[in-house]
């Protein structure tokens, strides 16, 4: 089976500094994908050129086995449509209500009925987990927590197979952030989603992540399961996992991971 | 290749069977709503079973039909179920499950609301009045603690200000004012000659630059082009909570951010306008060149006449006042940003709408304040 997404030798550089340099990935389908990285390292940018919101200078970028650069542009337009986006700042549209935001999409590209398409915005914000008062509420009258929750509704709105997300928990409190992760670990097994998701948030790869990935250098330095991961030998990861915020960590939730029974999609 | 979402009836004695079969996702779009509104119809008030073990897919959508199927069918007191529904599909009905929403609908325009928002309309304008008084106040206390210590005034904000509405601005406001004072002249020559009067076109155009015209455009010009550019800078600010920001490190945006533009435009605009006057003078003699034969050195005597300091002046006066009607204007709707994008568009509209009234407004006062004092 094609991988979601299959990225070969992708290179970005933005001026003289490359961000990107030759970097290999492959997203499959079924499993959470966790990508880690540095500050600066170039997460939000791989995530943006793949989504094609960033030019890219070589490299190939398929979605199920197909070359988006050789897709026509109605072609195109059908594979972005299985795709869902969680900006980091979620980007709600801040003229429409929050029920608006969330039947936009579905006013774009369905031809189901008004009627319909309001009471499956109701469902979605219901599924994430909002009131319904949430919906007639303005993207200014939300707290951080609604407005993530309001924004991952949104990038559910036309049941996207594969879901990407650009740090979902930051900003959120512990709290906030651990039910976050359950919820994108319930859509996930309900609708059966592909999910990247980039994080900086340790709680967040040992719940949900099936693997990960790690950025460096313009490339991905290692990928795996986090047992895997905590064996590398590279310097950034061993910090990243045996440092001060990630020690204590490793050992007891290790474990906890495995508790969310799940068939591996590899 | 996918299957179009399809519904069988089969009936059994007094029950029935509705066999589902193709995808039943959002792609079908207005299919699964005609297809499972056929359904419900055909069952004709018999209990029914919903046999999905023929379902190709199921997304959101398709389980929220299905399930309102169900809760339709059980509404009209009969017994409905599912039945052979794949771990997954189960999975989907039980998240995605019909339930009653009532979706808080925003009231419809009436006539009576149309009246309401005149009413408002008048109310609100009523209050900018008072709150541009309140905000003058403010602004001048501001800048009175400024002069007490000048070294809060932010100089180099102000001088970066300065160039960004004067010194860049200048090349559109001589343009500008150039043609206008080029047009006035050709129909002065056109208009004038019938009169055999046509020697008066120097007074005409000079004296309508220098009184009227030429501060009135230039202020018009700024307002559209710097006063536009405060309230979006403010507005942009307001949303993204810089300005608390600036308030909580005990700073006052009126003092870091308004005076400073404020300052600029007093400056700024009397500037421009002598430059507009200058350049409309130019446009008219470059006309009077062309079009009627008089040469610029006569141009230049015939100038000496209608040109006094006095009438200078009481054009340029205007221009102080004008640049703080547009200041205070664009500064309060800049405030007024609240958290949406739709909301800056509006706002930087009113700003500029209002600003280009109000300095239309405050030239018919000087006019009948110069009359008054026989100017
Ligand atoms: N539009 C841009 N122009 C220039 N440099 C950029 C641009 N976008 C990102 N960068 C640079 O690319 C690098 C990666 O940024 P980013 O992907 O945002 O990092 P992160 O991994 O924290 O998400 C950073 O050094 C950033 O400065
Ligand atoms: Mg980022």
């Amino acid at each position: 089976m094609n991988p979601a997404i299959r990225v070969r030798g992708l290179e970005v550089a933005f001026g003289a500094r490359k961000v990107m340099d030759g970097l290999d990935l492959d997203l499959m389908r079924g499993e959470v994908l966790g990508f880690v990285g540095a500050s600066g390292a170039g997460k939000s940018v791989l995530t943006r050129t793949i989504l094609g919101l960033n030019p890219k200078r070589a490299g190939v970028i398929e979605a199920d086995g197909r070359d988006l650069d050789k897709l026509t542009p109605a072609e195109r337009s059908r594979v972005e449509r299985g795709w869902g986006v969680l900006f980091q700042q979620g980007a709600l549209f801040s003229s429409l209500t929050v029920r608006q935001n969330v039947e936009a999409p579905m006013r774009e590209h369905l031809d189901i009925s008004p009627g319909l398409r309001t009471e499956l915005a109701m469902l979605k914000l219901r599924l994430v987990g909002l009131p319904p008062d949430a919906g007639v509420k303005f993207p200014s009258e939300l707290s951080g927590g609604m407005i993530k929750r309001a924004a991952l509704a949104r990038a559910l709105a036309l049941d996207p197979g594969v879901l990407f997300l650009d740090e979902p928990t930051s900003g959120l409190d512990p709290i906030s952030a651990a039910e976050f992760d359950e919820l994108i670990a319930t859509l996930q097994a309900t609708l059966g989603l592909t999910v990247f998701m980039v994080t900086h948030d340790l709680d967040s790869l040992y719940a949900i992540c099936d693997r990960v990935a790690v950025l460096g250098r313009g490339k991905v330095i290692a990928i795996g399961t986090i047992p895997e991961l905590l064996q590398s030998e590279e310097p950034w990861i061993q910090d990243y996992f045996h440092g001060k915020r990630g020690a204590g960590r490793a050992a007891p939730q290790a474990g906890s991971m495995l508790v969310r029974a799940k068939s591996s999609p590899l | 290749m996918t299957r179009a979402p399809s519904v069988k009836l089969i009936v059994e004695q007094d029950a029935a069977r509705l066999a589902f079969a193709g995808e039943w996702t959002l792609d079908a779009g207005a299919r699964l709503e005609a297809e499972s509104a056929r359904a419900l119809q055909s069952l004709e008030g018999r209990p029914a079973t919903l046999d999905l073990s023929a379902l190709d897919g199921l997304d959101t959508a398709g389980a929220w039909i299905l399930s309102r199927m169900l809760a339709d069918i059980e509404a009209s007191g009969l017994s409905a179920s599912f039945e052979g529904a794949r771990p997954e599909h189960a999975t989907l009905l039980r998240e995605a499950r019909y339930r009653e929403s009532d979706p808080t609908e925003i009231a419809p325009h009436g006539p009576a609301s149309l009246l309401a928002d005149m009413g408002e309309s008048v109310w609100l304008a009523g209050r900018d009045v008072l709150s541009s008084l309140d905000f003058i106040g403010r602004i001048v206390a501001v800048a009175a603690k400024s002069l007490v210590r000048p070294r809060r005034w932010r100089l180099t904000s102000t001088v970066y200000h300065l160039e960004q509405m004067g010194l860049r601005g200048a090349p559109l406001i001589l343009m500008i004012n150039f043609f206008v004072g080029a047009i006035v002249a050709q129909q002065g020559i056109v208009q004038l000659a019938r009169f055999g009067a046509s020697s008066l076109t120097v007074d005409l155009v000079a004296i309508l630059t220098l009184r009227e015209l030429g501060v009135m455009l230039t202020a018009i010009m700024v307002a559209g082009r710097s006063g536009s550019a405060i309230t979006a800078e403010l507005g942009a600010m307001n949303m993204r909570e810089e300005l608390d920001a600036l308030r909580v490190m005990a700073l006052d945006p009126l003092e870091a951010l308004v005076l400073p533009r404020l300052t600029a435009l007093v400056i700024a605009l009397p500037l421009l306008t002598f430059l507009g006057d200058l350049a409309a003078l130019t446009g008219g003699m470059v006309i009077a060149w062309g079009f009627g034969d008089v040469s610029p050195h006569q141009f230049w005597a015939e100038l000496q006449y209608p040109v006094s300091v006095t009438r200078f002046l009481s054009g340029i006066a205007k221009a102080p006042f004008m640049a703080l009607a547009i200041g205070v204007i664009a500064s309060l709707e800049g405030f007024a940003v609240q958290g949406s994008a739709e909301s800056l568009g509006r706002r930087v509209t009113a700003s500029v709408v209002k600003s280009i009234f109000t300095v239309i407004l405050l030239d018919g006062a000087f006019a009948m304040f110069y009359a008054a004092v026989r100017f």
